[in-house]
Parts: structure tokens; C-alpha cells; sequence
């Protein structure tokens, strides 16, 4: 009795194993994409109804390092280029690298920064500037160079704090757990982030290195239809026009 | 939107987790208890370093290890087509050997306990090892055996860091609630981060009121 029991058990648990099928894709994206890749796949499967798209989001280098691990994803976006291209090098992808657009950094704040970032940062009232981990997140990195050319990096160092990610960043602002975060323009423009009514200023373009997204189909997803269908549509036009909305510009 | 699909992911790693722990911790506790070899105290201290290693070390090792660029991946994949980095079978893999102590201690003990003369007992009367293990040993252990499963069930339902480091965060695969909570906090998801949380919570404490109701319901028939 107790062995027929534990073999149904394992019958029934062995029916919520998923089938891998060409009606699946999972994909690998930059924190940054949080919002926008959301839409993205929300339109995608207006025209794909049969369609499971699962997104995992992470620091594009944190993804990078997973995928050149064997991490069973399709897609890889990432925030920054550089890494869809050394995977293409190492031989685990499918396709090109397609750059589908540019990303831009804002100081976010539920004070407001007048427009003077430098001033800003520096106010004994912002105790706590959340920024991306510069060592796997491109948005980090790009923090410090821009914290860097207004010439004020070493006087907040001891205000940073280091989200996980670019949206773990956003949250810790959100949360009012940092006064100010240097976070994503397409986390800034989301829904979920417009109804705190913050305030965000654009970090001028010449103060960085730029943000240039870039995507690529993986080499586990060679075969795989309903990859190929999401790599074109993101070559379209709806998807461009969707990017656009949350800040990505063309380069 | 709420999701269900860590609660069934989560619900399937701790049930496959705690079987098989099982299967390998009556032998290995019952060795533990009875062989006469020093080399037990190392074997028990190599079981019990979970109890006080981060999750971050054994999530580093088993990522380092199950990696099929490295030697025992590559084997692994090579001769059995097995791949446990982000994978469920490699989070099996990982709780068994996280959650190892929560059940070899508590059975370990239990036998620890019992008098000797039980054995004897049965030895003297003709039995063997094993039917004095299954008829004898295991059944006058009943409690010990009880709190082994709730709290090894319960401790990799707890799992996070180990999960987070070789998991990967792959919906219906390695996404467990615990997981899915802190993806949820990051996406600024309160309500649902809350529902996994709230779950979590309760689900803890009532592990830990079985646990001591069933201790204390033991002592007290032991006493009569």
C-alpha cells in the first residue's frame, strides 16, 4: 500500500514536468528591459496565442556568465553589446548580434534634482545613492563614469550602495531604502515607477560610455521556431515603436 | 496575477528532496551510530558542515562542479546526458546536500538514544541486522524519524542561496517561491512578493509546531 501511494506521487509529479517544445521560448534579459520586454512579449503573443514565453531578467553580465555556463536560454538581451558579441566568439549562439537600441541613465529621486545632478548627489539629505554593480551591470559601470566627469565620485563613494541588478536599483530608490539612485530611463518611464511621481533628470549622453543594447538568438534555440518569430519581431516596427516609449533610442 | 507555478515547483523539489534524503540517511545514520571506524567523526562533521557553511560556499562549489566545462559536467554530460547546472535535477542534487544534516542528525540521535539492550534482544533471538533495523530500531524511533522528514521538507522549502547560485531563476524549473519572492521585490511587485512571503511564513511556523507537538506528545506517552 505504502509503495503504490509513493508511486502515484511520483506519477503525479512526474505530469508537472514541462515539455520542451517549439511552442516555448525562455529568454535571458537586462534588468533595464524589466518593463519594456514585458510589453514586448504581451504584443508578441497577440500573434503567437499558443506561445510560452518565460523571461528571466538579471545583470547582463550575471546572464553572460550563466549562459556561457550552459544555462538553457533562447534569447540573451543585454544592456550592454559587448557580451551577445564575445558569446557569438565563443560559439554559443545562433544568429547575429542585432543592436536594437540605446540606453539611457537618469537620477531618480522622490526629491527633486533641480537639474544640478552634482549639487544634488552631494546634499548632506541624500545619504544613500543606489547605483548598479558596476562590476556586472553595464548601467553601473556607466554610473561611475558619469559620477566620474562631473567630478564628484570620490566625495559620494562613501553614499554608494550596490543594487544586484539595474531594477534591484530602481526598487532600493522606490523603497526610499537610497534617497537618489543613477538608474535606467526605461525603468524610469514604466508604470509601476511614473505612479510614485519621482523626479528624474537625464544624465547627458557626452558624460558616459554609451549604453548599447544588443540581442542574439542561443545556439539551444537553433531549431526553435518560435525564436527565430521573436527575433524578427523585435526587427520590426511594432518593437521599435514599443522601445522607443521606454527611452531606447536608435543609435 | 497570481502565479502557482513556484508554489508546485517548490512543493516538487522538497517532496523529491526529502525521499531520497531519507533513503540515504537510515543507512548512513545507522552506520554513524553502530561502526567502531574513527573515520564516522569526519564523515559526521562532512554532513553536518551545512548546518554553518554559507550557501554562497556549496552554491559555489556545486556551480564550479556541475559546470559542463569542468571535469565532472563534462562527464556527466558526456556518459549521462545529465546536465545539473540550471537545472531541477541539479537543484535535487544541491538540497540533498544542503538539507543532509536536518535529516541524518535527528535520526542519528534517535538511535543514539535507545538503549543497547534492544539489540541485543533482537540479535538473541535470531534476527538479523537488517530485520532488527526495520522492526526494531526504526519503529522505536518513530519520533526522531517524524521530525527528520517535517524539518528536511521544510528546510529546503527555506532554501535560497544555494538556488540562486547553481538554479539560475528559470520558470517551472529552478524559480522556486523563495526565488520568485526576491524576483518580485526587484520588479517592485509588492502584492505578489507579499502572497509568497505570507505563505513562507506561515508554512515555517506550523513546520515548527508539528515538530514540538509531536516531541512533546512522545514524553508524555514515554512517561504513562
Amino acid at each position: 500500500m505504502k509503495k503504490n501511494s509513493l508511486a502515484l506521487l511520483f506519477l503525479i509529479l512526474g505530469n508537472f514536468a514541462l515539455a520542451q517544445n517549439n511552442d516555448q521560448i525562455l529568454i535571458a534579459a537586462a534588468s533595464d528591459l524589466k518593463f519594456a520586454l514585458d510589453s514586448l512579449v504581451t504584443v508578441f503573443k497577440g500573434a503567437h496565442p499558443s506561445a510560452v514565453v518565460d523571461v528571466t531578467y538579471g545583470s547582463s553580465g550575471k546572464l553572460y556568465e550563466q549562459i556561457s555556463h550552459s544555462a538553457p536560454f533562447d534569447l540573451f538581451f543585454s544592456a550592454d553589446i559587448e557580451y551577445p558579441l564575445r558569446l557569438k566568439k565563443s560559439g554559443v549562439t545562433a544568429s547575429d548580434v542585432y543592436a536594437y537600441g540605446v540606453g539611457r541613465i537618469v537620477i531618480w529621486s522622490l526629491m527633486d534634482p533641480k537639474n544640478d545632478m552634482a549639487t544634488f548627489l552631494l546634499k548632506p539629505s541624500i545619504r544613500k545613492i543606489a547605483i548598479a554593480n558596476p562590476q556586472h551591470a553595464p548601467y553601473g559601470r556607466r554610473a561611475e563614469e558619469a559620477l566620474k566627469y562631473f567630478d564628484v565620485y570620490d566625495r559620494i563613494k562613501p553614499k554608494l550602495v550596490y543594487g544586484e541588478n539595474i531594477s534591484q536599483t530602481a526598487q532600493f530608490v522606490t523603497a526610499g531604502a537610497a534617497e537618489a539612485g543613477i538608474i535606467a530611463l526605461s525603468l524610469a518611464l514604466s508604470p509601476a515607477m511614473k505612479k510614485l511621481n519621482g523626479h528624474y533628470y537625464i544624465i547627458p549622453e557626452n558624460t558616459h560610455q554609451p549604453l548599447e543594447q544588443g540581442f542574439v538568438v542561443l545556439k539551444s534555440a537553433e531549431n526553435n521556431s518560435l525564436a527565430n518569430d521573436f527575433k524578427n519581431f523585435m526587427l520590426g516596427s511594432a518593437a521599435a515603436t514599443i522601445l522607443s516609449n521606454f527611452g531606447f533610442t536608435k543609435k | 496575477m497570481v502565479q502557482w507555478d513556484p508554489f508546485v515547483l517548490t512543493f516538487k523539489l522538497a517532496t523529491i528532496t526529502t525521499v531520497i534524503l531519507f533513503l540515504l540517511s537510515v543507512p548512513l545514520a545507522y552506520w554513524l551510530t553502530y561502526s567502531r571506524y574513527k573515520i564516522k567523526y569526519v564523515v559526521e562533521a562532512l554532513v553536518s558542515l551545512p548546518l554553518i557553511l554559507p550557501p554562497s560556499v556549496l552554491g559555489f562549489y556545486l556551480l564550479l562542479a556541475f559546470s559542463p566545462r569542468n571535469a565532472f559536467g563534462k562527464f556527466l554530460e558526456q556518459y549521462l546526458d545529465l546536465r545539473l547546472v540550471f537545472t531541477f535535477e541539479g537543484l535535487i542534487v544541491a538540497s540533498i546536500l544542503y538539507s543532509l544534516p536536518f535529516m541524518v542528525q535527528p535520526i542519528h540521535n534517535g538511535l543514539k538514544l535507545l538503549p543497547a539492550s534492544l539489540v541485543e534482544a533482537s540479535y538473541t533471538l535470531g534476527k538479523g541486522r537488517l530485520t532488527t533495523l526495520l522492526r526494531v530500531l526504526l519503529p522505536n524511533i518513530r519520533t526522531s524519524l517524524i521530525t527528520a522528514i517535517v524539518l528536511s521538507f521544510a528546510h529546503t522549502i527555506g532554501e535560497f542561496g544555494v538556488v540562486l547560485m547553481v538554479g539560475g531563476n528559470i520558470p517551472r524549473e529552478t524559480r522556486v517561491v523563495s526565488i520568485a519572492l526576491y524576483d518580485e521585490v526587484e520588479a517592485m511587485n509588492y502584492g505578489q512578493a507579499n502572497l509568497y512571503a505570507v505563505t513562507l511564513l506561515l508554512f515555517a511556523f506550523l513546520t515548527l509546531l508539528i515538530v514540538y507537538l509531536v516531541n512533546y506528545r512522545s514524553r508524555i506517552t514515554k512517561v504513562i
